[in-house]
């Protein structure tokens, strides 16, 4: 880091942002715990700095696609908290009316397209998306993070290479936690990893420290504008995932200490010190962990509070050709 | 009015669209010379690569990223050169084209139209020759299409262009020579609504796609002995024209369907079904299916005949149900 041009006030916000993906996360969690939410969520507590530095950097014009472990993404760009842990718990109110859940959220609004289900799908629609920006002549960027376990997918050479021959305006994020759901990646992966895989295809790729996040947010900011003029690059970041694959996965199958001494890695610990070097008090980076803490815990609450949706909503939005509601005989 | 072949037709129809709506593109593999049977020719002429896009060989990119095009606004045709092929891309058919709207709450429209040659077309075998549809109308979200006709497969595919929900469009491989007459004129043909080409009083006989013409052969073989059979062209599976069929049924008492899928789980056990559920009192026999045993598709001319529903087999079914 190089203190004279350190952006205080960007990473005091990227600092506030990640601790509001912590504590959001914490609250869902808490809400698991108490049967409030129903399905599987999947946190991103470790990962917050991949999250905030790379979608710090997109403008809400810009179009993201995320992954069943996408609440930060969301969060980041811009989607609105409350309705996010609305959508969690099946409420009215969520932003897709309680119909997707965690793994389904999308918030269209400000660009954020949807986590999805199915390891690595985001990518091709990710490329339609950007295919869709060119033909239209649009001054748009997608980008589409996914995590490890996904370059082992079909999708990943056959979208990557879509995004080349095309010359699609597209930065691929490679999330890195490690972990393919239960599986320590390496055990399943083949050669060098997502950067060479990229480069075969003749994409330009680079791997960053992802718990760093100004390191992060240097790079993105720089590959976004590369990926404006010169078509696809790929972003490899190595983080960790601190807690299970779900939130209720204890996460057994992890070597003895290997998540403890990851802990030391923390990204918003390592963001706090920076801020601390530049000049902000210990108290003034409290507050901004305690206001999120309490903006989360309100946020919690009042989808606690909130009702679930009518029984006759299951069947709007299905289609418009052959729509249930007047096929019945 | 023109005489056009199936094929032809189909390809006027997405140039008129391509004309009428900057929106509208094609992807597909091949698209540039024309597609593997010529339904794409002249078209990259006409309108450039960009919009008829030629693709690597990636079924699952070709779908996947016209899910992503059509959530951004454009109306992707989507060309998957066989039916069977379609099949590398059913995840982001069924799990993604599908269900975005739904999931997202009604945020995401997808606009698309994923055109699958299909059915038997000789010695094509195994992998080349599948009729899935019945796969399809299982799942929500999903419109389900088959013409029969050069003048249908030119404004049902218009019309499924301007569907704002994925349209799984099934244009059959052994009727892209069959010619017909196709109006000049811009007109429009709603999705859902069947065609009785073939008004009678003694036998209904339900059928869609190549299956509906052998089913008219048989119709007029059947008129020779005195039996006046009623053949309806269903045009679309779902939605399907519920109202169109019980109302032959309650006329002639009698149902046959036929269709070249196979008959395990084929779109014929739901009509029966629903048919023997709504119109039980006016069945006069219980309704019949005709279609094709469950085995593969065989090469040889011999083997691949013994899934092939002819008009004869027809013929003996309708006589047998209404006990002549």
């Amino acid at each position: 880091m190089n203190k004279t041009n350190f952006d205080r006030a960007r990473y005091r916000h990227f600092y506030n942002q990640m601790c509001r993906i912590r504590a959001f996360e914490r609250a869902a969690i808490k809400a698991k715990d108490e049967n409030l939410v129903l399905g599987a969520i999947h946190p991103s507590i470790g990962q917050e700095a991949a999250a905030v530095g790379v979608c710090g950097n997109l403008r809400r014009e810009d179009i993201l696609l995320s992954t069943h472990r996408g609440h930060g993404h969301t969060l980041c760009k811009g989607a609105d908290p409350q309705a996010m842990m609305l959508e969690l718990l099946g409420k009215t109110g969520g932003n897709c009316g309680g119909k997707g859940g965690s793994m389904h959220i999308a918030d269209f609004g400000v660009g954020m397209l949807g986590a999805n289900g199915v390891v690595g799908a985001n990518i091709n629609i990710a490329v339609g998306a950007a295919h869709a920006i060119k033909l239209k002549g649009e001054d748009k960027v997608v980008t589409c993070i996914f995590g490890d376990g996904a370059i082992n997918r079909g999708p990943f050479l056959e979208g990557l290479n879509w995004a080349k021959i095309y010359n699609l305006p597209v930065l691929f994020v490679c999330e890195d936690n490690g972990y393919s759901a239960t599986t320590n990646t390496k055990d399943t992966t083949a050669g060098a990893g997502p950067v060479a895989r990229a480069q075969s295809l003749g994409l330009e790729a680079e791997s960053r420290d992802g718990n760093d996040v100004v390191g992060v947010d240097i790079a993105t900011r720089d590959l976004l504008s590369r990926v404006k003029k010169k078509g696809p690059h790929l972003l490899h970041l190595k983080t960790y995932r601190l807690g299970g694959h779900t939130s209720t996965d204890p996460a057994k199958y992890r070597p003895d200490g290997e998540a403890d001494g990851k802990w030391s890695e923390d990204p918003i610990a390592r963001c706090r010190d920076m801020l601390k070097q530049a000049g902000l008090t210990d108290e003034a980076l409290t507050d901004i962990e305690m206001a999120a803490t309490s903006e989360m815990d309100g946020i919690y609450e009042r989808a606690r509070d909130a009702a679930f949706p009518p029984a006759a909503n299951a069947y709007t939005d299905v289609q418009d050709i052959g729509d249930p509601r007047s096929q019945a005989f | 009015m023109k005489t056009m072949t199936y094929l032809e037709a189909g390809r006027a129809g997405l140039a008129e669209m391509m004309r009428q709506d900057g929106s509208v593109w094609a992807l597909g593999e091949d698209l540039g010379r024309g597609g593997v049977f010529g339904q794409y020719h002249g078209l990259q002429d006409e309108f450039g690569s960009d919009r008829i896009a030629d693709t690597p060989i990636s079924e699952s990119c070709i779908l996947g990223s016209a899910v992503g095009a059509a959530m951004m606004g454009t109306r992707p045709v989507v060309e998957m050169r066989f039916a069977d092929f379609a099949l590398c891309a059913v995840d982001e058919l069924v799990n993604q084209a599908a269900k975005a709207r739904y999931m997202f709450g009604g945020q995401a429209r997808v606009p698309m139209v994923v055109r699958e040659p299909s059915g038997m077309w000789r010695s094509s075998a195994a992998q080349h020759s599948q009729s899935l549809e019945s796969w399809y109308t299982h799942i929500p979200g999903l419109v389900v299409v088959m013409p029969a006709t050069p003048a249908d497969n030119k404004f049902l595919l218009m019309e499924s262009i301007r569907c704002n929900d994925p349209v799984v469009y099934l244009e059959h491989k052994d009727l892209w020579s069959l010619e017909g007459p196709v109006d000049d004129q811009t007109e429009t043909l709603p999705i859902g609504k069947a065609r009785v080409a073939r008004p009678g009083s003694d036998l209904t006989i339900v059928s869609w796609s190549a299956m509906f013409h052998r089913a008219l052969e048989a119709a007029a073989i059947l008129a020779t002995q005195n039996v006046d059979a009623e053949v309806i062209d269903l045009r679309t599976l779902w939605p399907w024209d519920r109202q169109c069929v019980c109302e032959s049924v309650q006329k002639t008492g009698h149902l046959l369907i036929v269709h070249e899928a196979v008959q395990v789980s084929g779109f014929g056990a739901e009509i029966s079904s629903v048919v023997t559920e709504n119109c039980f009192g006016d069945l006069k026999s219980a309704p019949r299916r005709l279609a094709a045993p469950r085995i593969p598709i065989s090469y040889a001319p011999t083997m691949e005949d013994e899934v092939r529903v002819s008009a004869s087999q027809i013929v003996e079914a309708a006589l047998t149900q209404i006990g002549t």
